[in-house]
């Protein structure tokens, strides 16, 4: 039976199931399945902190969305148009969140008594009304897939685990997706075992077929390629690109990476990621514990590394006080504080910007640090390379603030050609720089340069420049160790004046604002980007007015930001905290900034967002 | 200037190995800063600044490829003082910042400078980190069993009953042995020596330097001010024959008044001190700093733990194992070996890529 095929500009599809039942998997092949067809996409992989909560729960519920559409797409979508829930407890966790209409694919294998009871359904949803605002498509994906695989040598439990490549399947035919990079996968993944390659391979299709044959399904959609600029893609996470930008920041520069860190959600897959290039000269060390993972890369950069620690808020609470130090060695080092919901473990795995003032205050004395915030999964990398060039032309640690959002979420990325990236020259100190009073050449390590204050590196191993430098105060120029008073009032104003200076050097705040007549500005920072673009487009469509400016540079901002606000009657800014960068806004300009705020471990949602634009703009 | 990232081709190095030498010594001189040394008069620090000055030339090394680095404390001055390259940092992360060092420089020779307070408490963790992954640094501790630069509080290695200004009633805990701490922590080096025996003291060093990987020194130093005489059974010409034993390889243990004394084994496993008058010195344990199994070295850093202990000085142990930082850059040099360098194009067109016109 030829089935209807209707177009679709857009589609939200949820992968829900337990933390066993390779749902993170299952989305990672639909990604690239409609990367391939030429679709722009936004994800967001949705999992529990625990490795394995008990099986069939709410804890364990693991879940991965996908938005795709024709079009370029900001965010991984509000509400699921599709809802595939592997068990009941799946979909008591996310059915709220389905569009009214939408299709929910249950497997009903799983809708046991024992499973029902476990999430508290008295009586089963399948079979009263309480779904009935959605299509629902019941289908015993277990026993299918079970019965596809009679005939292979493979356990009970293992034909069992095919099943979300049977719901793969199921999907791949429901909006027509070429099959070839899964099918490749899949004899990838089972290289060693090739009767599982086999029956995983046999369950995908046993899924496809079933979406042609049966009745369950009336039609199909289309969801056409979007325009995309001409060039090579890939699908990047947030870690994978912050990874590649340190390489690249390191093949560019020329000077080693050496990256100190100890295991931590969600920073952990840099550190893996990083320790697969040991081609490129990558040194990788895991610590033993936080501290160290940051005085080892302090270490290496005395040395002459780019040096680099990776961490989550628990992890730059520790680095507090080794950050200090880099700030008064005047040494160049990057800390990537990949940012979860707080305080104290929090909620490991869900995103929150609630560490822009610990980036920005958390450490005593006047220790100020040049921060960097990524706006979107492949933005960390270029973020990473700009975060390597303030460091190693200043001299200072820099903060380079992503979350978990963007760490673990995609999109595709257009490849850059590797001569279009910034160059990042780095000239190390090899003469003495200054004359003792009887004539003689000396090094003095805080001899600044006129236009950066950056103060010379001057590398072990260079003969004639042996210094020492330490986290006791120095004397201007010559570093020595020095208690003086007004020397102290001066180190302290000149490491400031040093990091204000880099605003000199930075891109002017970008403002969209397409007919130059909008009162109300947005301001944003980091992940919220793309939620922050879509409410803005959806008022726009309306005929609303609105500008959306979007900060990269945190500290210093850049040297415009005044103006701009000045430019807008209200200054509306969303974040993922409690107010943080509207204290700074405020602080800063005086400008009596609107502060919205959500710190639910989740991107906003646009619609959420768009009503409060509205609300601005209505009051304004 | 280029940095050495890699060295040359593998293979088991010795102690000094890719650190680059020159053919003129330098003098003491050289190796002293012209900074003004600021511990306080009578300070056993001076003397072992002094032995260290005069003992760096003797290495031959080019004195820009030597680095020192320090914590907190009287001690962790160290750096200021000597004319090489050096970083004085924070209480007690020195280790860990060495070994960042040390991992992305096989030209240098790095030393790490610290007090009982530095190592063994506020940085025990990378001190015991640093001693297990074996990496190339030379770690002196200096203990004098006292916080001097806060002002007298009682340290990890004070003795038990410590009064002191924190512990107005004795101090109850029980302290560190270092020597028995480093060898639990599967160092490769351990040794002990003391602050005013400059031969005993220059020939530790030595040994440490010849050894590839962590190499741990404690050297029992006096703090005249808070903790005076804290040694001085070990060092009066009167009591130190009897209270000290010189650990030398491959000879049977013995000390005393002409060596009267010896160490031998007992039938249960355990050692015990006896005349050697009496059991003949066939019966004395011989010392071996090779042994593969730490314990013996541990056992003989019990000794004065006893109440009519003795101590040791000298090498417990120096073994063979290969170095964290010469086997990280081992696996790089593998790498580029096996698979070539790094393609930066290629690793960004990595993975499923599709192209759009
Ligand atoms: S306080 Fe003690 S250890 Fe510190 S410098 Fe004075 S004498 Fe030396």
């Amino acid at each position: 039976m030829a089935k209807e095929v209707q177009q679709r500009d857009r589609v939200i599809i949820r992968f829900a199931g337990d933390s066993g039942d390779g749902m993170q998997l299952t989305g990672d092949r639909f990604t690239s399945e409609t990367a391939e067809f030429g679709n722009d996409i936004s994800t967001l992989p949705d999992f529990p902190a625990e490795i394995r909560a008990p099986a069939g729960t709410l804890p364990g519920v693991s879940a991965f969305q996908l938005h795709f559409a024709d079009h370029d797409v900001m965010t991984p979508g509000d509400a699921p148009d599709v809802l595939v829930a592997m068990n009941p407890a799946a979909l008591k966790a996310n059915v709220a969140d389905l569009r009214v209409g939408g299709d929910l694919i249950v497997n009903t294998d799983e809708f046991t008594p024992r499973n029902l009871a476990k999430v508290g359904y008295a009586a089963n949803p399948l079979e009263d009304d309480s779904l009935s605002s959605y299509q629902v498509h019941s289908i015993p994906l277990t026993s299918l897939t079970v019965k596809a695989l009679e005939g292979y040598s493979i356990t009970r439990k293992d034909a069992e685990r095919a099943k979300n490549m049977f719901a793969l399947g199921l999907l791949s035919w429901l909006y027509n997706r070429p099959t070839e990079t899964t099918l490749a996968f899949l004899e990838r993944k089972f290289a060693k075992a090739p009767e599982l390659a086999r029956s995983n391979v046999t369950a995908f299709n046993a899924g496809w077929n079933f979406g042609e044959t049966t009745e369950a399904f009336t039609v199909r959609y289309e969801v056409k390629p979007a325009v995309m600029p001409p060039g090579l893609y890939r699908n990047i996470t947030g870690n994978t690109a912050l990874s590649y930008g340190l390489v690249a920041a390191s093949v560019r520069s020329g000077l080693p990476l050496f990256l100190g860190s100890y295991p931590i959600t969600p920073a952990s897959d840099i550190l893996h990621e990083l320790a697969k290039h040991k081609r490129f000269g990558v040194r990788t060390f895991q610590a033993e514990d936080e501290i160290a993972g940051i005085g080892a890369a302090l270490g290496a950069a005395f040395g002459g590394a780019i040096g680099v620690t990776t961490t989550s808020g628990p992890g730059v609470d520790l680095k507090s006080e080794a950050i200090g130090l880099a700030v008064t060695l005047e040494l160049p080092l990057l800390i990537c504080d990949i940012q979860r919901a707080g305080p104290s473990t929090g909620m490991p795995t869900k995103a929150e910007q609630s560490d822009l003032l610990l980036a920005m205050f958390g450490r005593h004395g006047e220790a100020p640090v040049p921060i960097i915030a990524p706006r979107s999964p492949s933005d960390c990398f270029d973020a990473a390379i700009e975060a390597v060039r303030i460091a190693v032309t200043y001299r200072t640690p820099v903060f380079l603030l992503s979350d978990a959002y963007l760490a673990n979420g995609s999109e595709p990325w257009l490849v850059p050609d590797v001569d279009s990236l910034p160059e990042l020259p780095v000239v190390f100190a090899t003469e003495p720089n200054h004359a003792k009073a009887d004539g003689s050449p000396e090094f003095w390590p805080y001899l600044r340069d006129s236009t950066t204050l950056a103060r010379p590196w001057a590398l072990p191993g260079t003969p004639g420049l042996e210094h020492r430098i330490g986290g006791i105060e120095k004397a201007d120029g010559s570093g020595n160790i020095s208690y003086d008073p007004s020397n102290h009032d001066t180190m302290v104003r000149l490491r400031q004046a040093k990091v204000d200076g880099i605003a000199r050097d930075i891109p002017p705040l970008e403002v969209d604002d397409p007919d130059g007549d909008a009162d109300v500005l947005v301001l944003g920072w980091g992940s919220t980007y793309g939620p922050i673009g879509a409410a803005c487009r959806i008022v726009r469509d309306e005929g609303g007015k609105v500008a959306q400016a979007h900060l990269r540079h945190l500290n210093p901002l850049p040297a415009d930001t005044g103006d701009v606000l000045s430019r807008y009657r209200r200054v509306l800014i969303p974040e993922m905290n409690l107010g943080q960068l509207a204290l700074l806004i405020r602080g800063k300009f005086l400008v009596d900034a609107i502060s919205f705020t959500r710190v639910r471990g989740m991107p906003f949602k646009s619609d959420e967002l768009a009503d409060a634009i509205r609300d601005v703009i209505e009051a304004s | 200037m280029s940095i050495p990232v890699q060295g040359p081709p593998s293979g088991r190095r010795q102690g000094l190995d890719l650190v680059p030498v020159t053919a003129e010594k330098g003098t003491k001189k050289e190796y002293t800063s012209d900074q003004e040394v600021r511990w306080c008069p009578g300070c056993g620090d001076y003397a072992i600044l002094a032995a260290v000055q005069s003992f760096l030339p003797e290495l031959g090394l080019k004195r820009e490829n030597i680095v020192c680095i320090s914590g907190i404390g009287c001690a962790a001055r160290f750096p200021y003082y000597l004319n090489t390259y050096g970083m004085h940092s924070i209480h007690g992360r020195a280790p860990a910042i060495a070994t960042g060092l040390a991992t992305s420089r096989p030209d240098l020779s790095v030393w790490v400078m610290g007090g009982d307070g530095d190592f063994m408490s506020i940085g025990g963790n990378h001190l015991i980190h640093a001693l297990r992954r074996n990496v190339n640094l030379k770690l002196l501790m200096f203990n004098n069993r006292i916080y001097g630069l806060t002002k007298g509080q009682y340290s990890p290695t004070s003795e038990v009953g410590k009064v002191t200004k924190s512990t107005p009633a004795g101090s109850v805990d029980t302290p560190f042995n270092p020597v028995s701490l480093a060898l639990g922590a599967e160092a490769t080096f351990v040794a002990r020596t003391i602050d005013s025996d400059r031969k005993h003291l220059t020939s530790v060093l030595r040994a440490a330097t010849e050894h590839r990987g962590a190499a741990f020194v404690e050297i029992l130093q006096n703090c005249n001010i808070f903790n005076d005489g804290a040694f001085d059974l070990l060092k009066n010409p009167e009591t130190r024959d009897t209270a000290v034993v010189r650990l030398e390889h491959g000879a049977p243990v013995r000390f005393g008044n002409d060596g009267e004394k010896g160490v031998r084994m007992t039938e249960r496993g355990a050692l015990e001190v006896v005349d050697v008058a009496e059991v003949g010195e066939d019966a004395l344990l011989v010392h071996d700093v090779k042994h593969e199994e730490p314990a013996l070295a541990f056992m003989l850093s019990r000794l004065g733990n006893v109440d009519d202990g003795v101590t040791p000085i000298g090498v417990f142990r120096a073994v063979d194992r290969p170095a964290y930082d010469d086997q990280v850059r081992e696996q790089l040099e593998d790498a580029v070996r096996t698979a070539g360098p790094g393609d930066l194009a290629a690793l960004l067109a990595s993975g499923d890529t599709w192209t759009t016109n």
